[in-house]
Order: structure tokens, then sequence, then C-alpha cells
């Protein structure tokens, strides 16, 4: 890959994704070149991975969501894109799984991945606590001293964005959970206005340890529940009416530039 | 082995065809039976099953909408079609150029900008969800999304409307086969929810009510907005076109489901009926809505010359409806099937979901198929159209249908039916005012119809997409009641889409009044946050038109509508009637809804940053009403709270009430306004409340100050459900600009914002009125707290 070609995105869709036309968006408002492509064309050999430094799996209810969320999805991953996959995640390129992007990863065994990709699934994204869909804001605040490189960027930030979701439980056995802590996998975590962990509402769907997204050992392979990439326009805050300045940046499209900084600095 | 049953009609009796039209479920009149006797001795032979099907169907109240284009006596005369009388006039008449495509096609067609237009349709799916509420609001939703993708647009907005029986209903009293209304509201939201969610299509703009009469016969409205480049629009299959279908495979769910939604409900409905209820599939539809819009889009045409829905009447309505003009020549072993072991009349009738037909030129074959390849999802060629006038079905190879096209459309009989209507009594009751009017209010405000429906609205998704604007919760706590919703479509412009909806069946009463009230609600939605050349559409949902009374009513809320849309200036654009709305007892006697009139506003904003959302904004500010406040209390919630009847149904001021709308916008544009809220069910009080919990600031005002039109009690300025009225916040440094531009109009300034927290209304002689906003909160909030 040369180096004028600059960021180069690949955002996957498959039947029942449905937030692919905003990923796009945002990554190339964050600087990228993006394709959006059919797992077909993948599989077909059409494009490969290997053109590509982020590859993102963005939100949806892949294949309906028929044995779970993100589980026929994460299959495909196992058995059909396995190589690859292993391939480019060896290689420091950056995996970005959002909501049911990250329910796949970690049914496909690729988040938190203590023992390499593919390996087992350590964790799981479960039924909200209230059983319910919930579409609201929240705030996440990232980990500044996580393992996640791409995301190093937003240091401490608190982002305002929103989650939509029916399947967003963090749930961990404890010696994860504890593994998940102490070794910094935490990427983002569910708080309050004013920054602190907090209940419901602020944890919108009971997650432990009100953990909102993960990385990998590496730190190359990212997942999240909240959508970073439905606010990338100041005036898709919903209280923007009562602003008297608006974001000039706004928290989703920190999220997208974080990363895509990251790859020109590291990856080019 | 070809299963096809001859139908003898040619020499039966009158008794033996209404036995036939029974026995098969066809839902045709005697006359109707009469009509199809005539062709078949006409032509020498005796129906298949197939065909006598097809007939039923192209025929039927959902299909053909025989009541609005029947024709009618009235007390004032003779109305030859409802639809040409009324709704079409209208539109006709107001003549816009932006309207591209009206009343013709799947959904209504206006200019978005110069290359992009915004479609919209509005359906009902009453009867599939009284009886499978999950099933019948799932599929309804997924119904409508096809009607949008019919016209070759991609769905950006799912709206729903809903209405259903006291959720405190006792379980004894309810009828056999009838859901209680918490189990129908539950499912109906489940499957709204889990279509539009999984679909990725947000939803916003809708409204949720209750009433008695919905007990047997709830109500499911499902609307959906879609984008297109005007260019891609094309309906022009050609002879030698291929037919192709593309979908979802083809089952025996969904089975004579027009048939069904043209008869009451009964009994016995829940078994006899239970397969009209399609099985409804999102990711099925979600494959074919990216595989069209990539057919659309691949080439500078579209890859097909038509394309339409396959929605009620299976293929006979879909295939029949394109080859209208044409001809046509199917193969129903081409269709593919769930599973084997369905009658040819089952294939062609078949509801099945999230099938759509096209007309594909010969050339472009091969290439749509790799598209929808691409997407795993199936499409086959069935047949072809042809210059025959003929629709001609095959089950392989012998002709099981074949049916002049000509007769099919055009030869059912035009009803003739009779409408009646007593103007009802409009007194007031005489009482004292009641002590506590902050109860009073608190009352209002946790009724079912105010109450906040946020409990609904998380569990619908309206951020996908990230094309929301204004979204359906605002204020300084994201739970404020937004009057609309405004979309921005495009990428790269600024220019936005404003949708909103009006209706209030608890004045069906006077259903004159209650069209224009519901005309009014929608527009004063779409302005109090911007919008402007508005379009409308009307769905109307009633009991048995053949009764006189119904009817009369009926004829009254169209008569309505021609002058709110001619009033106005805002055309009709698409509609859409269901009737029989009714459940019939065993012992012969009936329940009907309350007559249903839902109106749907679109209209455009330039510049989405404009927006105005009806929270307080900033303390120290001047507080508005727009409008008359006068003694119409027919319907009113203060009235129901109360336990009282009578009084006026609101009535619209047309002349003036657009002239308010008119300047209002204007003040918008110019950024005098910060907040604006509508005031419709709880009048002036609830409003006022709303918008100050939902900014978290409090408001002072004084109701001296109200203008009134022979009013003179505090409770009756507070609670007036009188229309065309605003609430509306001004900025400080902007109100002699926006006092100027309102001269000449009812309005006035009432009071201010406060930086507390109290809602304080100062009554006409020293009485003043006092609450706690966060206790106005509760008491809204908490109805629905599930």
């Amino acid at each position: 890959m040369s180096e004028d070609m600059g960021v180069r995105t690949l955002v996957l869709r498959v039947e029942g994704t449905n937030c692919d036309i905003e990923t796009v968006e945002a990554f190339e408002e964050a600087g990228s070149q993006v394709e959006l492509r059919h797992l077909n064309e993948l599989l077909r050999g059409d494009v490969g991975l290997e053109d590509f430094h982020i590859f993102c799996i963005p939100g949806g209810f892949s294949y309906g969501d028929d044995l779970g969320a993100g589980k026929l999805l994460a299959n495909q991953l196992k058995y059909r894109l396995r190589k690859r996959l292993e391939l480019f995640i060896s290689e420091g390129r950056v995996v970005v799984g959002i909501c049911n992007g990250f329910q796949a990863l970690v049914k496909a065994g690729l988040l938190p991945a203590f023992d390499g990709p593919f390996s087992r699934q350590e964790v799981t994204l479960a039924l909200n606590e209230s059983g319910l869909f919930v579409d609201r804001w929240v705030y996440v605040r990232h980990e500044e001293a996580c393992r996640c490189l791409p995301t190093r960027k937003l240091g401490s930030r608190v982002l305002h964005i929103p989650v939509n979701h029916a399947e967003g439980r963090f749930v961990a056995p404890d010696a994860t959970l504890n593994r998940l802590e102490e070794e910094g996998y935490v990427v983002f975590r569910y708080v309050d206005p004013h920054g602190r962990p907090s209940g419901y509402p602020w944890n919108p769907n009971g997650s432990m340890n009100n953990i909102a997204g993960i990385c990998n050992r590496e730190g190359n392979v990212i997942g999240l529940m909240p959508h970073p990439e439905k606010y990338t326009n100041a005036y898709l805050h919903p209280s923007w009416t009562r602003f008297k300045t608006l974001a000039s940046e706004t928290d989703g499209l920190a999220f997208f530039k974080a990363i895509v900084d990251y790859v020109v600095e590291n990856l080019l | 082995m070809v299963r096809v049953a001859v139908i003898p009609v040619r020499y039966a009796s009158d008794r033996e065809l209404l036995e036939i039209s029974r026995r098969y479920m066809l839902s045709l009149s005697l006359e109707e039976m009469k009509a199809v006797q005539r062709y078949f001795r006409k032509i020498g032979r005796d129906p298949t099953d197939v065909e006598i099907n097809t007939i039923a169907q192209t025929w039927s109240e959902h299909c053909y909408h025989k009541t609005f284009k029947g024709i009618i006596e009235t007390q004032r005369g003779v109305v030859d079609g409802l639809l040409k009388t009324y709704i079409f006039k209208a539109t006709e008449e107001l003549n816009k150029p932006w309207c591209l495509v009206v009343f013709k096609d799947n959904a209504g067609i206006v200019a978005f900008d110069e290359e992009w237009a915004v479609a919209v349709k509005v359906e009902t799916h009453n009867h599939p969800t009284a009886l499978d509420p999950y099933g019948g609001a799932g599929t309804g939703t997924g119904g409508v999304f096809r009607d949008v993708m019919g016209v070759g647009a991609k769905p950006i907005l799912s709206t729903d409307v809903l209405f259903f029986g006291p959720l405190d209903y006792p379980y004894e009293k309810l009828p056999p086969g009838i859901m209680h209304p918490r189990r129908l509201m539950r499912g109906a939201v489940a499957g709204i929810r889990d279509y539009g969610n999984k679909m990725g299509i947000p939803t916003a703009c809708g409204a949720i009510g209750f009433d008695e009469g919905y007990v047997c016969n709830p109500l499911v409205y499902a609307g959906c907005v879609g984008i297109m480049p005007v260019r891609k629009y094309t309906r022009n299959p050609k002879p030698g076109d291929l037919i192709v279908l593309a979908g979802g495979r083809t089952g025996r769910d969904g089975l004579r489901g027009v048939t069904f939604a043209s008869a009451e409900l009964t009994p016995e409905s829940e078994k006899v009926s239970a397969v009209s209820v399609q099985i409804g599939n999102p990711i099925e539809e979600k494959k074919l809505l990216e595989a069209i819009l990539r057919a659309r889009d691949k080439r500078d045409k579209p890859l097909y010359s038509a394309i339409t829905d396959c929605g009620g009447g299976g293929l006979s309505s879909a295939v029949g409806e394109m080859a209208r003009g044409l001809g046509a020549d199917v193969e129903l072993t081409r269709v593919p099937l769930k599973y084997t072991g369905l009658e040819p009349w089952e294939i062609w009738l078949s509801e099945s979901q999230e099938r759509m037909v096209m007309a594909v030129p010969k050339e472009n074959l091969e290439e749509l198929l790799e598209i929808f390849r691409n997407e795993n999802c199936e499409a086959t060629v069935i047949g072809e159209f042809t210059s025959t006038n003929r629709l001609v079905v095959r089950y392989g190879g012998k002709i099981v249908c074949d049916l002049d096209l000509k007769f099919l459309f055009d030869g059912v009989p035009r009803v003739r039916r009779k409408a009646y209507w007593t103007p009802p009594c409009e007194e007031d009751p005489e009482f004292p005012q009641p002590g506590d009017l902050m109860d009073v209010l608190k009352r209002i405000l946790s009724s079912p119809n105010v109450a906040s429906k946020e409990w609904v609205l998380r569990q619908y998704d309206h951020e996908v997409q990230a094309r929301m604007f204004v979204k359906p919760l605002v204020g300084v706590h994201q739970d404020g009641p937004s009057d609309a919703c405004v979309l921005k479509p495009l990428k790269d412009s600024w220019r936005g889409v404003v949708v909103s909806c009006g209706v209030n069946p608890k004045y069906h009463i006077h259903p004159y009044k209650m069209a224009l009230s519901a005309i009014d609600e929608a527009i004063r939605n779409n302005v109090a946050v911007g919008g402007r050349r508005i379009a409308l559409l009307d769905n109307f949902s009633w009991g048995n038109p053949e009764r006189e009374e119904t009817l009369g009513a009926l004829v009254e809320a169209v008569r309505g509508c021609y002058d709110g849309a001619v009033g106005f200036d805002t055309p009709f654009i698409s509609g859409k009637d269901s009737l029989y709305n009714e459940y019939r007892l065993p012992d012969g006697g009936y329940i009907s809804i309350p007559g249903t009139l839902l109106i749907t506003a679109v209209g455009i904003i330039p510049d989405v940053r404009k927006a105005v959302t009806m929270d307080f904004k900033e303390p120290g500010n001047p507080v508005y009403v727009l409008g008359l406040t006068r003694n119409e209390f027919g319907g009113s919630h203060y009235y129901m709270v109360l336990g009282l009847k009578g009084g006026a149904v609101p009535g619209v001021d047309v002349k003036t009430a657009k002239a308010i709308m008119d300047r209002l916008v204007e003040a918008i544009d110019l950024g005098y306004v910060r907040s604006c809220h509508d005031c419709s069910e709880g009048g002036l009080a609830v409003s006022l409340a709303e918008s100050s919990f939902a900014g978290g600031l409090g408001v002072e005002v004084w109701l001296s100050k109200v203008p009134v039109e022979g009013l003179n009690r505090d409770d009756k300025i507070m609670f007036s459900e009188s229309n065309s009225r605003f609430i509306v916040e001004v900025s400080r440094d902007r109100l002699y600009e926006f006092e100027s531009l309102m001269k000449g109009l009812p309005y006035s300034r009432i009071g201010v914002v406060t930086p507390g927290n109290k809602l304080t209304i100062h009554g006409l002689k020293d009485r003043v009125y006092e609450e706690n906003i966060w206790e106005l909160k509760r008491a809204w909030k908490s109805t629905f707290d599930w």
C-alpha cells in the first residue's frame, strides 16, 4: 500500500446491516476513503482486505439477529473470513465493530481475545436489563489508560452519543471481568453527565462495570455498543435548539477522527 | 395435477349467487355477483376459482374503494363520488406544480428540491392487528414501506398512530374472541418496533389514543416517508417486458386479506380469518430494498420500467394493476413457494409479505438478476406483459384464468348508498368551576391520550440513518413531546422534511368540525417547528357505510377535508379509507369505532438549523399566545375528566388560522421564536405545562391577557381546546419586531418564562394557580411508567 493512497476503510454490509450509510459518511468526514461492500463481494474476491487499513462492521440486525444478536455474522467471520481477518489483525490494522458489529466481534471470539483471534467467546452482550430495545443518548467515558491504540487521542474525553439496541448488556464471568479491568481492555464506560459511573438510565442496559466498549490484547480491535456515527453533525444532538454555541467537533466525529489519525500516524 | 374448480354462476339464482359469495368469502354483494354472472353468460362459460377470486379482490372495498367512488344520496343532494367531489377536487383546484404524482401510484410524490422528491403513504392495518397485534401491526408497517419502495423511493421515516380500548377495561366485559387492549397495545408496539428497527427506518411522529369504541376494533395507521431522485420515477411497462417477482417466497399466509378487511369482525374471525394475517420478515424486506435501490441507480435509468408492491390481493392485484392497458401472461408454477401443496388460486392471491413485482425490459434482465443475487434476494421471471388487454394466468401451461382487463377494472357496478346526518346537540352543561384547577391539570396530563409515551418512543429507533434533526423527544432532559419531526434527507443540503399529524376522534360527534380540527392540528404541529408548503394525507377509519347515519357522518368529514385543504392551501396527495371497522355481536347487534380521521402533514423547511422546538429556552423571554380562545369543549379532555357531556366541538376559522400560521413561519425564519408549542388536548394549561417541564423552566402568565371570545372563567380559558393556537416564546430582544409582525392578528403577550420551577397562572380575579413543574411532569409521566 503506498502512502499517497491515504487512509482506506472497508465498511462491511450483510443482510440486515442498517447503519452502513452513516458509518461510511462518518469515516469520510474523518478523512478516510471508504468502500461499502457486501460480504458476497469479499467472498468472491471483488475486493481484498489487504487494500484497507480499517475494517468496520457497522450496526444493524445482521441476518435478523435470529440466533441472538450478531451470532450468525460472527459465524461468517469465523468460518468464511477467518484467515483473512487473522492476517489483517496480526498486521496491526484496525478493526472497529459498532453495536451489532461489536456483538459479532465478541461472539466470534475477536474481543477481548485474550489468547489471540478466534480462540473462544469470553464475554457476551445480553438482553438489556429492561428487556426492551432502547433508544437513548448516553455519556461514555474513554478510559485513558486502556490498551486501545486507535482511540488513544480521546484521552479521558466523555462522549455524548446514543445507544440503540436490545442486546447490549455487557456480561462476563468475574475472573474475565477482573482481567479486563486490570489489564486495560475496557475502552468505554457508561457514566453520568458528571463523568462518574452510575446506574440506570446512565447505564442504559445494566452492563457489568458499566462497560460500553472493549478492545483486544494488541489494542487494534475495538468494539462498542453506542453509536458515534449518529452524532457527526452538531444539529443531530437532541437538545441542539437549546445551545448558544454548537460543538465545533462533535463527540461522534472525534471518535472517527482519532482512528483515522492513528492510521495516518502509524500505518501509512 | 391441476386443481382448479369451476364455479357455476351462469344459471345460479340470486340466493345461490349470494351463497357462492359467502362460501368462497368473496364479500361481493348481489348486484356485484350479478355483474359477474352477466360477464360469464356473455362469454359462454363459468369462472374458475382463480377468476372469481381475482374479481372479488379487485372489486373489494379495500382495493376499489366502492364507497368513496359510489353514488351517495344525502340531505344536501346526490354526491357523485366522495373522492371526486371533495378530495381530488381540492387537489385539482389548488393545482400545485410541486405535486408530482398524486392519487395515481402506491404513494403520493411531491418535489423536495429541483432534483429530489419525497414520497409519502399512510395505510391502515386494523383487522389483522385485532387478531394478531404483533404480526398485524408489524406487517402493516412492512406493507407501507413497500408502498414507498413501490415508487422507487428509499424509506427515511416510519410513522404510526394507534388507537385501543381503555387500558383498564374489565376483562369480564370483553366480547368473545377479543383481546384485551393492553395486550393489543404491547403487541402492536412490539410489531412496529421490530419491523422498523430491523429495517433500519427511524420511527417517529405518531400518537396513541384510547377510547371505549376501539375495544373490539383497534386501529393501526402505519405511514412511511421516502426520498428519491425525481428522474428515477418510472411507471411505464411495455408489452414484452418481463414480469419479475422478487423478495420473499409465497405461502398460504395472508389469504383473502383484502376481502377480510372489507367485512366486519365477528366472534368467529379469530378462527376463520387467522390465515388472513401475514407473517412478516423485516430482513427479507431489507434485502429487497437494497436490491431495488441498486437496480434503480445502476444506470442512468432504472433497470425496471415499472415497479409495484405485492400487497393486498397479492399477485392478482400487483400484476393486474400493472397490466392495465396492456395485458399479461403469467405462469404460476414459476412462483417460488415456501412449501408445496398450494392451489393455483392460493398462489395467485396469497398476500405473503416482502414481495415486489417489476416490469423489466428483456435486455436488462441479466443485470437486474445479478444485483438481486448479490443481495441474496430471490428474483424470478413469472411471465410477460402483452398487448392483448387480457389477464391470462397459467398453471403448468394450462390456462386457469383468462379475464378481460376492462371488465376486471371497469365492470364493477357503482354502489348507490344513502347517507343521513343529524347535527349533535352542542349545548354546554352548567357546572361550577372546580376548586383545585391544578389537580384537574394533573388529571388531564396523566390521562392516557395526553400522557408521555416515552415508554413506547424509546423502543423505536429514531436515530438510525442519522437524519433526524428534530426528534420526537426534545428539551433539557430529552423527554419533552415534540410537535413534529424534522428530517434532513440529503447529506449535502440543509433542506428538511417536516412530518406531523392531527387526529382527535373525541370530536367525532361533529365529523365536519373533526375533519377541520385534524387538518388544523396537523398543519399547526408542522408550522410549530418551522414547516411550510404542506401536503396532506387523509386516512379514514370508519364503521359500516351501508348504515345511513354512519355514512352520513363520513360524508360530513369528507366535506370538512375539502374545506380545510382549500382554505389552508394544502393539497391532498394520497389517502386511504378503511371501512367496516365494526364488531358483529352474536345477537346481531354491533359495536362500531368512532369515525376516525388521521391527517398527516408533510412540509418543507429550507434550513433545518432554523427549526424550533417546544421546550422553553430562557428565563426572561416573553410568552405569547396566538389565536383566539373560545367556549369550545365538545369532546374536550376537560369535560372528560369532569365526567361532563355536551359542548361545542372546536371549529376552525380557516382564514384567520392560515394568517396566524403564515406569520408564525415568518417569525421563525427571522429568528424571533425561541420555542413554540401547539395547543390541543387540555388547551393552554397543558401546553404551558409541557413547555415548562420540557425546558426545565418556570412560567408565569395572566389569563386576563389571553385573547378570548365569550369566556369569563379561569377554568374555561385554561382548558378550552380551540384550534389554531400556539404558545410562543420570543427572544427578549426581538419582542418589538415580533409584535409588529403579528399586528392585526388575534394574539397577546400573556407572561414570561421564569428561572424557577413553578407554573404560575394568574386568574381573571385575584386567584393564583400554582404548581411545581416537576410535580406536573411526574403526573404526565406516571401513566406509562411501565
